[in-house]
């Protein structure tokens, strides 16, 4: 399972790659694997204010759906509008295509508080 | 937790493995869509070992089954199969299974792994009645039962056992030989797609399914197996058939055909002549979303019933699911909303066979 060491993650399997005052997030190879064959994705559109503990989104797989939280708070800059058409890139790409949004970050230092990858391995037994 | 012959197969397979009836199975190998288009465009394998297989012999076998299912079955030959229910005395039903007449005096049934006890516990309480009662056989554990499904499954059986099936009837029934074992071949299946279902002995299931991987089956697990069934608008049970739920309002009228008074015909009859309050209808849904059990329908912003199953559709695209609607709503065209995790999507009321034109 690939946990990239350069990215912040959440306990609900989201990942944060900090790019200076901004902050790209999608969700976990493990997340994408325990979801399998992903057919929903619903995210919000620029603009929209994201924060911790609120759900921004619904993703759902063959099996299951489930809320997205935003790991950090912010505006919305960006949604990944490619992903609408071509939901697999989740599960093939989960960090670098699959991303979900992309956050003008109110606080950088946010990012701090997620858990590094070695925390996020031990936390999901990786 | 019981495993299947084929168990070793799943785990070499890397496949994720869930309890279901108290076996524990495989859900899927790699990806569930992936899975479910090889069906429906090459063909696949499934492990359905843990469905239920019963031998019935003696005498008095065809009027015992005649009082427990509402389909006619004196005109069932050797060799051939049907889709029947098996009926409580208030009209609802205890399980849905597939009955095979191997010959006179001996049928065999396949039934579901979680109705296995409760259907056990009602033959025999059934035969009791007859005298001699007949002898019933469960041979679940001692076999194994393996899908082959899809439009590239026949002509891969034919070659892997060297026999012409293409001959075999739908619903019929062949006996073939494979290395020295002989497998029970009943061109059924779950998914909408030509194929068989193979019973053979246990010991003889890990070679068998690993020969048809050999052959190029996509080993498939119970979630490209429920997409497809969905796809095909077929009844699970526990879903769009139970206890209380009648063959009528479930669509199953054209297999209420038996003429004797088998165990609920009495509100059986009524329905059918009188019609019920609700249906069983297939819902399409207009925009992407994903339908499931337990979400309602509404028609005009009233609730009219709600989703038994759903799922996303790979072959279609489309979000679809079956559900009973009240009868007077309950026409093709309608259009409805469903309401999923309190948003409404557009959807049209349709009849549970999807596929159709595709």
């Amino acid at each position: 399972m690939n946990v990239p060491s350069d990215l912040r993650y959440t306990r609900s399997d989201e990942w944060v790659r900090l790019e200076g005052n901004e902050a790209v997030i999608g969700i976990t190879d493990y997340a994408q694997s325990e979801l399998g064959d992903i057919v929903y994705l619903d995210l919000p559109e620029a603009g929209r204010y994201v924060q911790p503990e609120e759900p921004f989104g619904v993703i759902e797989s063959v099996k299951a759906a489930s809320d997205l939280y935003a790991p950090v708070e912010g505006e919305v800059l960006a949604a990944n509008s490619d992903l609408q058409s071509a939901l697999e890139t989740i599960n093939q790409d989960p960090y670098g295509a699959g991303w979900f949004l992309r956050i003008q970050l109110k606080d950088p230092a946010q990012v701090n508080s997620l858990l590094t990858a070695e925390q996020y391995k031990e936390y999901r037994n990786l | 937790m019981k495993t299947t012959p084929l168990h070793a197969a799943h785990r070499a397979l890397n496949a994720k493995l869930v309890d279901f009836a108290g076996w524990e199975m495989p859900i899927q190998y790699k990806s569930i869509l992936e899975e479910a288009k090889s069906v429906r465009h090459t063909w696949g394998i499934f492990d359905v070992s843990h469905m239920a297989r019963a031998h019935f012999r003696g005498a008095s076998v065809l009027n015992y089954l005649t009082r427990l299912v509402p389909t006619d079955l004196t005109t069932l030959q050797d060799g051939q199969s049907l889709y029947t229910v098996l009926t409580n005395e208030a009209g609802g039903v205890i399980d849905d299974i597939i009955i095979y007449r191997v010959e006179a005096n001996h049928y065999l049934i396949v039934f579901n792994a979680a109705n296995r006890e409760k259907d056990l516990a009602w033959f025999h309480k059934q035969a009791s009645v007859f005298s001699p009662a007949p002898d019933i056989l469960d041979e679940t554990d001692q076999t194994v039962m393996i899908a082959a499904q899809g439009p590239l499954a026949v002509e891969q059986l034919e070659r892997l056992f060297q026999a012409d099936l293409q001959a075999v009837p739908r619903f019929g029934a062949v006996d073939l030989n494979w290395q020295g074992s002989a497998v029970f071949a009943g061109r059924t299946g779950y998914t909408g797609e030509d194929g068989f279902e193979l019973i053979a002995p246990a010991r003889a299931g890990q070679l068998l399914w690993d020969a048809l991987v050999q052959a190029g089956a996509m080993p498939c697990g119970l979630g490209a197996r429920d997409v497809l069934r969905v796809e095909a608008g077929l009844h699970l049970y526990g879903h769009e058939l139970n206890d209380e739920i009648n063959p009528i309002e479930a669509g199953l009228g054209w297999l209420v055909t038996s003429e004797a008074d088998y165990i609920g015909s009495s509100p059986i009859r009524e329905w059918k002549a009188q019609g019920t309050p609700r249906k069983l209808m297939g819902v399409v849904l207009l925009e992407r979303g994903v339908p499931r059990e337990g979400y309602p329908v509404l028609v005009g912003g009233s609730p009219v019933g709600a989703l038994t199953s759903g799922v996303f559709s790979p072959t279609l695209e489309k979000g679809i699911g079956m559900g009973f609607v009240q009868a007077a709503v309950a026409k093709t065209g309608t259009g409805c909303e469903v309401d999923i995790r309190g948003k409404l999507f557009a959807a049209t009321l349709t009849t549970r066979r999807f596929l159709k034109g595709r």
